[in-house]
């Protein structure tokens, strides 16, 4: 580490609290404290809520009204700096700070060239000519690694991919030389192999041009990447703060070990999650049970044929045209997949976005029709060739579970009818009282209580919401789970729990899940066997443990090599 | 005319301005007294035995020469103004509601089947729709009512006038309606608690009615409200230009255009009344309506 | 770009084929040509001769091809009312609507931009509150209650402009300008404010509700965080993004006028096209009607196809999607 040289950043019992319309005051901020660097990544960690954005946009000047700064103080490389009013005597937002933005699709201006976006705030904050400033921004292009850059420069943000895009908008950023950069949620749009290139960027960034960086995100294994120090947020207080190593490896305040025992890990699978004070297990256990006792009395004689066989799947999506019987472009985002799926068991499909397995989910839960091959359930089958019409038992068997709990259920509809819809659909229950019943036993298995059922969906949080539209997909009583990225839109420590919920829903009732996901943790901790796929194609299928520990695929390899995760701590000796 | 419009109580609840519930509580008291016109109007205009010519165009009652008898005044034929005004704005706020509900209906029920199936429904009812709204609200009711006045002979009088005015104000207006559903729709067919009630296998009407449709209903309230002084406009500037309401049986622009005749020669009220009466009822309706779409969907802009 | 211009073609196509098959039903079922056209005592065998030489005995489609060959010469029929041919009564009146069109579009941007501006940039200022108070006043008083105050007020009261027709005219060739003339001026002067202030106040109130929803997107924020100046940032970069949907709506604006000076001509006795036609509907002169709904339905059909033109050479995106 560096001597005393003066921080870039240093803030100081930072207050930040938004009044209400009801004439209290929200505090977003409290007490927060931390000193940047100059080469140092400091990351700024927490869930939602936590208030690690509203720090990085205060010291970006970029806190919206009616916010307010209401003690505390901001220096930047020494001067105070007072982000209401965006300027101070001499720091200058955008020649002294930069920013990166974490969506990198819609930070750029779409209607004005790569050129005239990186020049602007050099020939307005650096007086450089016209000239000048294409040439420092050709320099920026190339140290940002973008290949062709005076043929970029001419080009509009959407003829660049994310990527690109982002490398663009971290060149806008150091374009006035600042010491400082806030990057918040940087590579959260984008897919891990970016990830992976936008994160050595930065450290680089840092290394060489010592630059400080306040990189604000929710995610651990970046942390643990590319952060020197780290500061851990929950509810707008600082919990904890120290060195990568220190905080992630030997975290000392409770919610701070919560937080990073509910990571996923990649290297080990563990039996269950660790969890703070996990929501109500009260009557769940009983709920379950009665649940099995119902799943037995469906499930027909135990056999080893799969429960589900995907053969030769082909899915092509065609944009239709604009006259009736012309045809548009045709994309196939399925291409020729076969895989099986054993009763009992967890079956993971991997891939990166784009890469089919969501179209694949849908095909198996009968959204999508597929163009070839077919989809077999117990040997019959359910899509493409020869398929029957699925009704009844059949369509039953299969359910779903979805990504965002904030739309998976109907905002209009009470929790009590949304669960009881399918039961009612399928005739599962003879009177409204016995789905009522059955609707009862469902929240509490799912361990919520029962009363849930009066309630609108607005009134439970994003990993309640989970659980119940869980439980509607158990209401039909299936024998297979599709579950479409189930926790992605969650925050770890809920995560967690739905994690843990899941295994023990498979535990005690047998189900058979279909789990795809993009976190190869994530699938690591639940899945028994695990298929991976890239641009439409299954490159490869094993045991998890054998997947995980020696894959096959080169594919695979560079995805396991390039996830961040915890068991690699930037800076930490490798432990023998 | 089930429109928000019609709700202060509502409004306040959801933290309206002062100026936003006064203008409702105006709507209100405006809406009310046109529909008990026939118990609060001094006169019955549509009674033609009471008017005597010896009373035409006689000014305000406080005016030097007005009288008393008639507070605002009498037109050409000596029928009290006030009395005409209610009625009429009886007639304007029916037929504009009408015209509303015609166009809610068709235009939610297109909107959520385009939205909802996509493909070449949603290519039909939308290419339709362009080339609907390339015409203007006011040309198309226009020729609309011009037709039908050339095929039957009755389309002029008293009964068959509102129906007429009615259609070819909705369908213009129906558009809007259907392109929000639709635009809506498509939004809430992508959410997953429509792809999880189609993987439980429910039928596509019970999807379109039970969950897509009360989820897409806010945006129609707006647009309600806001196309219901649309329509009320429409609606005066037909029977302005002489294809609408027929002087037996004047709604609020019939009288206006009564009125322009008498302008030249000094005689404002007669115009000027009915005038100001539209301007505040559509103003009124108007403010509500603005704060609403503000409120609810900033995207959401007239276009007509 | 030849593929957006393709299926703006196409679609422009389309809604002129409905316009016509419109105008043609309009013109063979909607009252009796041969009625309207024959003497008062004509025989049936006279009639019947009529028919024949209308060519109204052909089966339908053909009826129609004739229809649109005869309308594609320039030959709309002659008008029941004054036994003229209609492509000329069209080409007289159309001068003084295209001038008040322009007055009004050229009034109504002028001004609604900037004040669409004003209230974007200082939403809680006074002038703000006032321009969004009397916007609404704007949208909410018909086109032709405008016209009667401004008449009551400027032409009755204080007597200083003229209350209808359009003043000393110009004759260029076959068209009649009152731009020349100060009386020709003048004259335009209150129509053209009326026709005017409806769309002003639409423009403006689009402009704000378009300049607000940039103002707060990602991009800008970002040109924020990189402490370019307000100035620049308002002026050079949220405006021209605010500005690509006016583009549109102009072009439909534009439309919209043409059918609003009906009105505009109305109440001020103005000889354009749309008094033309309003006459032509309270005498049913059908040939007129359909005249008049195919030109216009031509002239919106050409702006809207320009307009999306325009739109694809302006937004880079839609210029890369089709290049």
């Amino acid at each position: 580490m560096k001597a005393i040289s003066t921080p870039v950043l240093a803030v100081d019992g930072l207050r930040v609290e938004y009044p209400l319309a009801n004439g209290t005051v929200f505090t977003a901020v409290e007490n927060a404290s931390l000193v940047i660097r100059p080469g140092e990544i400091h990351a700024l960690v927490g869930e939602s809520g936590a208030g690690k954005t509203t720090i990085g946009n205060t010291v970006m000047g970029l806190l919206e009204r009616p916010g307010r700064i209401a003690a505390g103080s901001i220096h930047i490389e020494g001067k105070r700096f007072d982000p209401t009013k965006g300027s101070a005597k001499d720091v200058v937002l955008g020649r002294d700070v930069g920013a990166v933005f974490q969506d990198p699709m819609t930070s750029l201006n779409p209607l004005f060239t790569i050129e005239s976006q990186l020049t602007e705030a050099m020939r307005y904050h650096l007086r450089l000519d016209k000239a000048a400033a294409r040439t420092r921004a050709l320099e920026l292009l190339r140290a940002v690694g973008i290949p062709e850059p005076e043929r970029r420069l001419k080009a509009y943000p959407h003829q660049l991919s994310g990527g690109q895009r982002q490398r663009v908008v971290i060149a806008a950023a150091l374009s006035c030389n600042p010491r400082l950069i806030v990057a918040d949620e940087p590579t959260t749009a984008l897919d891990v192999s970016v990830q992976a290139q936008i994160l050595k960027l930065l450290r680089n960034l840092a290394d060489e041009r010592g630059i400080g960086i306040l990189l604000v995100t929710h995610n651990m294994g970046v942390v643990a990447q590319i952060a020197d120090r780290v500061t851990i947020m929950h509810r707008g207080k600082v919990v904890e703060t120290g060195t990568t190593e220190e905080v992630l490896r030997r975290p000392k305040a409770d919610y701070a070990k919560a937080l990073i025992g509910a990571v996923p890990r990649i290297d080990q699978r563990l039996d269950r999650f660790p969890v703070l004070g996990e929501e109500g297990k009260g009557r769940a256990d009983e709920a379950r049970t009665e649940l099995r006792a119902r799943a037995e009395g469906m499930d027909e004689a135990p056999s080893d044929a799969p429960i589900l066989s995907v053969e030769n799947l082909c899915v092509d999506y065609i944009t239709s045209g604009w006259l009736p019987g012309s045809r548009g472009h045709s994309f196939r985002a399925v291409d020729n997949v076969s895989f099986s799926v054993h009763s009992g068991e967890v079956f993971g499909l991997v891939g990166e976005s784009g890469c089919g397995k969501t179209t694949i989910a849908n095909v198996v839960s009968g959204l999508v029709r597929p163009t070839a091959g077919r989809v077999l359930y117990r040997g019959q089958s359910i899509a493409g060739e020869g398929a029957t019409r699925r009704v009844g038992p059949l369509r039953q068997a299969i359910q779903m579970i979805f990504q965002d709990p904030y739309s998976s259920l109907n905002s209009r509809m009470r929790i009590g009818s949304i669960l009881s819809e399918p039961i009612l659909f399928y005739r599962l229950a003879s009177s409204r009282t016995e789905a009522e019943r059955d609707v009862a036993r469902l929240i509490e298995a799912v361990g919520l209580d029962a009363d849930a059922a009066q309630r609108f969906p607005h009134a439970f949080s994003g990993g309640q919401k989970q659980r119940l539209s869980i439980a509607r997909a158990l209401g039909a009583r299936p024998r297979l789970i599709v579950c479409d990225e189930p926790t992605s839109s969650l925050d770890v420590s809920v995560q967690a729990q739905i994690l843990n919920l899941l295994k023990d829903l498979r535990d005690a009732t047998g189900l058979t899940l279909l789990l795809i996901s993009h976190d190869l943790a994530v699938v690591r901790q639940m899945c028994d066997r695990v298929a991976v796929m890239r641009q439409g194609m299954l490159l490869e299928q094993a045991d998890s443990e054998t997947l995980f520990d020696a894959p096959q695929h080169a594919y695979t390899q560079e995805l396991l090599s390039l996830v961040p995760t915890l068991d690699r701590i930037r800076g930490e000796t490798k432990a023998a | 005319m089930k429109t928000l419009a019609s709700s202060p109580g509502l409004l306040f609840r959801l933290g309206a301005p002062v100026s936003v519930i006064l203008a409702a509580i105006l709507v209100m008291i405006l809406v009310t007294c046109a529909l008990m016109a026939s118990w609060i109007a001094p006169y019955d205009p549509t009674d033609l035995a009471s008017f005597e010519l010896m009373n035409a165009e006689l000014p305000p009652a406080f005016t030097a020469e007005g009288d008393t008898r008639f507070l605002l005044g009498t037109d050409n034929q000596g029928r009290d103004l006030l009395s005409a005004m209610l009625y009429g704005a009886r007639v304007s706020i029916a037929i504009g509601g009408g015209a509303v509900l015609l166009a809610a209906t068709l235009g939610v029920t297109l909107g959520l089947l385009a939205g909802y199936f996509g493909g070449r429904v949603d290519a039909l009812i939308m290419r339709i729709a362009d080339v609907i709204l390339s015409f203007p609200t006011i040309l198309l009711a226009l020729l609309v009512s011009g037709i039908a006045r050339a095929i039957f002979p009755g389309a002029a009088t008293a009964e068959w006038a509102p129906i007429i005015l009615i259609c070819a104000i909705a369908i213009h207006e129906w558009v809007q309606y259907a392109r929000t559903v639709r635009a809506a729709a498509m939004v809430e067919a992508a959410k997953d608690y429509v792809r999880a009630a189609k993987v439980i296998g429910l039928p596509p009407w019970r999807i379109m009615l039970r969950h897509i449709l009360p989820n897409v209903m806010s945006p129609v309230l707006v647009i309600s409200t806001i196309n219901l002084a649309a329509a009320v406009l429409t609606e005066a500037t037909l029977s302005f230009l002489g294809v609408g309401m027929p002087p037996t049986y004047p709604s609020l622009g019939t009288l206006i255009r009564i009125g322009n005749e008498f302008v030249f020669s000094g005689i404002w009220w007669i115009a000027l009344f009915p005038a100001l009466a539209l301007v505040i009822l559509v103003l009124a309706v108007n403010v509500v309506g603005d704060w609403l779409r503000d409120r609810f969907n900033p995207k959401l802009r007239v276009k007509r | 770009m030849l593929k957006v211009l393709l299926s703006r073609l196409g679609q422009a196509a389309l809604v002129m084929l409905v316009v016509s098959a419109v105008s043609f039903v309009m013109f063979r079922y909607v009252g009796d040509p041969v009625a309207t056209m024959s003497r008062e005592n004509a025989s049936v065998e006279e009639k019947a001769e009529l028919r024949r030489s209308l060519g109204l005995d052909q089966p339908l489609l053909v009826q129609y091809g004739r229809f649109l060959t005869r309308t594609l010469r320039g030959d709309l029929g002659i008008s029941y009312r004054n036994q003229r041919p209609v492509t000329q009564l069209i080409a007289e009146r159309l001068p003084a609507t295209l001038e008040l069109v322009i007055v009004a579009t050229v009034l109504s941007l002028a001004l609604g931009i900037p004040l669409g501006v004003l209230c974007a940039l200082k939403p809680n200022g006074m002038a703000a509150r006032l321009v969004q108070a009397l916007s609404l006043v704007g949208i909410s008083t018909p086109t032709f209650v405008t016209g009667i105050v401004l008449i009551l007020v400027f032409a009755v009261t204080l007597g200083w402009l003229p209350s209808f027709g359009r003043g000393q005219i110009v004759s260029i060739g076959w068209w009649s300008t009152g731009f020349l003339t100060a009386s020709g001026l003048k004259s335009l002067l209150l129509p053209g404010i009326t026709l005017a202030l409806y769309q002003l106040t639409l423009i403006m109130r689009l402009v704000r509700a378009e300049m607000i929803d940039v103002l707060s997107s990602d991009y800008i924020r970002f040109a924020r965080a990189r402490g370019l100046p307000s100035r620049y940032i308002h002026f050079r970069l949220a405006l021209r993004n605010a500005l690509m949907p006016v583009i549109t709506v102009t072009g439909l604006q534009i439309g919209s006028l043409i059918a609003f000076a009906i009105v505009t001509e109305t109440v001020f006795q103005w000889p354009g096209m749309g008094l033309l036609f309003i006459q032509a509907v309270s005498f049913v002169d059908i040939p007129v009607m359909a005249a008049y709904l195919l030109f216009v339905g031509l002239l919106f059909v050409l702006i809207n196809t320009v307009v999306d033109i325009l739109y694809a050479v302006v937004d880079p995106r839609l210029r890369a999607r089709s290049a």
